[in-house]
């Protein structure tokens, strides 16, 4: 049974029809890589995954539920999870506060059970010393994988990931993907919007190409990297790889 | 009639100190009850503008227009005369605290709105991602980071609020400036018009600076903490 389901997803931002009727399943366990130029609609195609945008027409399922403006909170509670770009860390909480929340408030773990689940996460993301400063202090790249480690930290089944490299200085995008490298390792179902194609190759089990609010090609890494059918992801693959 | 500053003159304020400390009592309370008011329908409607809903939206737009862009005078009449004549009057200290608990209410809901719109869209999304519906989400991430932009203009609207128990005068209120008012017009009483104004505004004064200074030092020490929370945490990064 897939994980995630897109079926006929349209998604209108006024006029503009970002989103033209994708249809995409996403399995258990599947690492899922979804590239192509900006503006494509990759963004929010994993922003319908967990209704941050609600879809114009067609329907979302996760876990074998179909999610609904009704359920969202329940079924995004249960299933998802979501790593930012801008990392959207609480800045007026500590990176351990950060990580706990979600576990006391919501997955009714104890103080002492959700903070252990944190510094397990924090060793994972080797940022364990950072637990008790606030996440201001701390450069991109660490915020990043305290986000990753709060996103962790609720146990979900999927993890989404909507350009989690982009808004970072150069130096430290390696020490993030190096993390979603460790992550891409685990049972987790993740689904990735990125420009790294580095990443794309080494983890990803499936290569999605957006362009235009749709989906032109999926395939392999090796098949889209090596031997890609559409002209579309030629000439995008052309501008990026040199 | 000796000068505007006679010792007669301050004398009888003395005398007659009762009346000011009425005033002082019966505006104090109106305040209070009002603040309550204010603060409900501030916060009610200050959700609906920030609720992304159309419709809510509007609703909460109208009240916040049609309040700030009438005179509150005009608003106490309106009800103290509408009310009258529906036969239901409900008493000039009711009317006081509805009226301007409405009209602060509609200050309060820009205060509050203002507040919550300042927060990033990415700590709602953030929160909305982790599964928190919207009471967790306003309860824990954005009160929390947004009351520190609307705690001091709010007590500026609270100020605003005890300064405008005067506009009761003109239903014939008991506040403390429709008290001075009769006190200096009065037959028996009257004439010591400077020293009274004087004292009145004094009390105005004594009640009304403290809170604004109040809520400049929170606020400066708000960001004054936010500034260390950042440079404890700094060095430790090298």
């Amino acid at each position: 049974m897939a994980m995630i389901k897109l079926e006929n997803v349209n998604k209108y931002f006024g006029d503009l029809h970002v989103l033209k009727d994708v249809n995409l399943e996403v399995s258990e366990g599947e690492k899922l890589v979804i590239i192509g130029p900006s503006g494509s609609g990759k963004s929010t195609t994993v922003r319908c995954m967990n209704f941050l945008e609600k879809p114009s027409s067609g329907h979302v399922y996760i876990d074998g539920q179909e999610l609904t403006s009704k359920n969202k909170t329940k079924v995004v509670r249960d299933s998802t999870s979501m790593v930012f770009q801008q990392f959207n860390l609480y800045p007026h909480m500590t990176v351990l506060k950060n990580l706990t929340l979600a576990p006391t408030k919501l997955h009714h773990k104890s103080k002492k059970e959700a903070e252990e689940l944190a510094y397990h996460y924090l060793d994972i993301v080797g940022l364990k010393d950072k637990a008790d400063v606030y996440p201001t202090t701390l450069s991109g790249g660490q915020q990043q994988r305290i986000a990753i480690a709060r996103a962790l930290c609720s146990q979900s089944k999927i993890i989404l990931f909507d350009e989690p490299t982009s808004a970072l200085d150069p130096e430290t995008i390696q020490e993030v993907l190096d993390v979603m490298i460790k992550l891409a390792k685990e049972n987790i179902t993740m689904v990735v919007v990125t420009h790294e194609m580095g990443f794309a190759r080494q983890v990803a089990d499936r290569v999605v190409f957006m362009a235009d609010g749709q989906i032109i090609e999926s395939g392999t890494p090796e098949h889209f990297f090596t031997n890609p059918e559409s002209d579309r992801v030629k000439q995008f693959l052309g501008k990026i790889i040199r | 009639m000796s000068g505007l500053f006679s010792p007669r003159a301050w004398n009888k304020i003395w005398i007659y100190r009762g009346t000011f400390l009425l005033g002082l009592l019966n505006t104090l309370k109106t305040a209070l009850v009002a603040l309550l008011l204010a603060l409900a329908l501030g916060i009610i409607f200050g959700l609906l503008a920030t609720s992304g809903k159309k419709v809510l939206k509007a609703i909460s737009r109208v009240y916040v227009e049609v309040i700030q862009n009438t005179p509150v005078l005009l608003q106490m009449c309106f009800l103290y005369y509408a009310l009258a004549f529906s036969g239901h009057s409900p008493g000039i200290i009711v009317t006081g605290i509805l009226a301007l608990g409405i009209y602060t209410g509609a200050y309060m809901a820009e205060v509050i709105r203002a507040g919550i719109e300042s927060v990033p869209k990415g700590q709602f999304e953030a929160a909305q991602s982790q599964g928190f519906g919207y009471v967790g989400q306003m309860y824990y991430i954005i009160i929390p980071q947004s009351i520190k932009v609307i705690l001091p203009p709010m007590t500026n609207v609270i100020v605003n609020m005890i300064k405008n128990t005067s506009c009761l005068y003109i239903v014939g209120g008991a506040d403390l400036l429709s008290l001075t008012y009769s006190f200096v017009t009065g037959e028996n009483t009257g004439g010591s018009y400077a020293p009274a104004y004087i004292v009145c505004g004094a009390i105005f004064f004594i009640i009304c600076f403290p809170l604004s200074t109040f809520a400049s030092m929170w606020e400066t020490s708000l960001k004054k903490r936010e500034q260390k929370a950042f440079q404890s945490g700094a060095p430790k990064e090298a």
